[in-house]
């Protein structure tokens, strides 16, 4: 169906991770999309796409003319926020799968802690307008506050708690631990450290809280043939969709399309990652797009930690523990699992699932024979 | 008796949170907060509520509204406590409670209790409205714990 297994993720690189880069948002990006390049064995002058967030700074031409690219044949950016990566890849597979382009490449490049920083209000609130003359003018500010009052209400109709969100933020920073280019990689967190953090907007602690990162990644997806020659495993695109506005749950309407695209079940799922501005999210994502019915038992189990889990999820360390990329190096990492080289892999990884932003998209990678 | 413990406590609101810049489509719920009177975007073809206020109806596509003056009572459905400064507003005002309030006729609201402080907040609290001139003309629709009833 569609472009499904026809597109391949045949390149992917990143700068650093750090809080200060001394970088613009647009060189950030460039060296990230130069590594993934080199990684896919693409020279700059094949590029014909390039797919950006709608919230980059870096626009297409900017990029296209540093890069040297003769003909930009599809641009494009998806809007909403930062939860759009699988998106973007809907997209561009679409492109490819079409013809109406060969190579493009989807990027992100941001000073996220030493630049804007998203999770103050001053930065990204509304100034009490549009719908922040409702919510802003009592203390709802940030992105946290609202995603705070789902979570707490979602905690009295579940009965998940805080102490559940804080084993997946151990399970997340386990993996961390093992990632050298993770902010975390040197320092573990214990259960009774993430209970005992500071409350952000409680029920968030610390340690729910995604990191505050300035760095750049990117993405080169071509054809699936194009990528054999590589003589590697092929990230194959399997599946990719997203979800907009509706009703009710968009991870719940997202599942349906893409499982149904995939053609695959999610027990057939081997790795999984999920967008986590908060870590608290990670867990209701699992039980709406049907992974698990009780997200609570599988972190009390250990259920999602590599190695000794059932379901390993967010297994560079996720945006709690390796960077903030709003939702790139969770892309980053889906595709390194399928290539067997993840710093925390899944064993003979087949079908690799990787949720860009609680629901709004996602995508299910495969991995295909060299 | 418990009437003397609630009283105690009082809500003070940061001076600097931003007020309501609202739509044109919004305008008439502020308006009728400075009458003192709560009302909800009412859908003159099919009278569905909507909040926050609408361009369009999105059961029926219709583009005529009134305005229907509702009880103000309702219960609270969730909260945050804010702890962290994460806006300047903030600074020297946390922790500061916001209550998500679903109100009796069924829409949502966002506002702040004036008589529960934040370590007290429980989902399922009954709660009612009354109207907070914060200055500068603007009256904002807080809650407190419901009376008589």
């Amino acid at each position: 169906m569609a472009f499904s297994n026809s597109v391949a993720i045949a390149g992917v690189g990143e700068t650093d991770y750090s809080r200060a880069s001394g970088r613009t948002e647009l060189m950030l990006t460039l060296q990230a999309i130069t590594a993934a390049l080199d990684d896919a064995g693409i020279e700059a002058r094949e590029v014909d796409g390039l797919m950006k967030w709608w919230v980059d700074t870096s626009t297409e031409a900017d990029v296209a003319a540093n890069l040297g690219i003769p003909d930009l044949a599809w641009w494009g950016e998806v809007s909403q926020a930062g939860n759009v990566g699988a998106a973007l890849v809907a997209h561009a597979a679409s492109a490819i799968h079409a013809g109406l382009a060969n190579v493009i490449v989807i990027y992100r490049g941001v000073n996220g802690r030493s630049g804007r920083r998203y999770g103050r209000g001053d930065v990204t609130g509304q100034r009490g307008r549009g719908g922040g003359a409702f919510t802003e003018p009592y203390g709802l500010l940030t992105p946290q506050h609202g995603l705070a009052m789902a979570a707490r209400r979602r905690m009295f109709e579940t009965g998940i708690t805080s102490r559940h969100f804080g084993l997946q933020a151990v399970a997340q920073r386990s993996h961390a631990n093992r990632n050298p280019r993770a902010t975390f990689y040197e320092r573990p967190l214990t259960l009774e450290e993430h209970q005992a953090s500071r409350l952000i907007v409680d029920p968030f602690h610390l340690f729910d809280c995604c990191l505050e990162t300035d760095g750049g990644g990117a993405l080169v997806l071509t054809s699936a043939d194009r990528a054999r020659e590589r003589g590697r495993p092929v990230p194959l695109i399997r599946a990719a969709a997203q979800a907009g506005s509706g009703v009710g749950s968009p991870a719940a309407r997202i599942a349906k399309r893409l499982f149904d695209m995939a053609g695959v079940a999610r027990d057939d799922i081997d790795v999984v990652q999920i967008y986590d501005h908060f870590g608290p999210f990670v867990l209701f994502a699992l039980e709406d797009y049907g992974f698990v019915e009780d997200a609570g038992r599988l972190v009390e189990e250990g259920g999602t930690t590599v190695g000794s889990g059932r379901l390993p999820v967010n297994t560079s360390g996720g945006h709690l523990s390796e960077a903030y990329m709003q939702g790139m190096n969770h892309l980053i990492e889906a595709t390194r699992q399928i290539r067997g080289e993840s710093t925390a892999q899944v064993a003979n990884a087949t079908f690799s699932f990787c949720d860009t932003g609680i629901g709004t998209g996602a995508m299910i990678l495969e991995r295909g024979e060299p | 008796m418990s009437d003397a413990q609630t009283t105690t406590w009082r809500f003070e609101r940061p001076p600097d949170l931003p007020t309501p810049e609202p739509e044109p489509e919004a305008a008439p719920f502020f308006e009728a907060l400075k009458a003192g009177r709560l009302a909800i975007q009412r859908c003159v073809a099919c009278d569905a509520l909507a909040h926050p206020p609408r361009a369009m109806c999105r059961g029926c596509q219709g583009t005529a509204f009134d305005w229907q003056t509702v009880s103000g009572d309702g219960e609270v459905y969730s909260y945050v406590v804010t702890h962290q400064a994460v806006h300047p507003a903030l600074t020297g005002y946390t922790p500061l409670a916001t209550v998500e309030v679903a109100l009796a006729e069924g829409p949502h609201l966002t506002a702040n209790l004036v008589d529960v402080p934040p370590e007290q907040l429980e989902i399922g609290l009954p709660v009612e409205v009354v109207f907070e001139d914060v200055g500068d003309g603007v009256v904002l629709p807080l809650f407190r714990k419901r009376r008589g009833d």
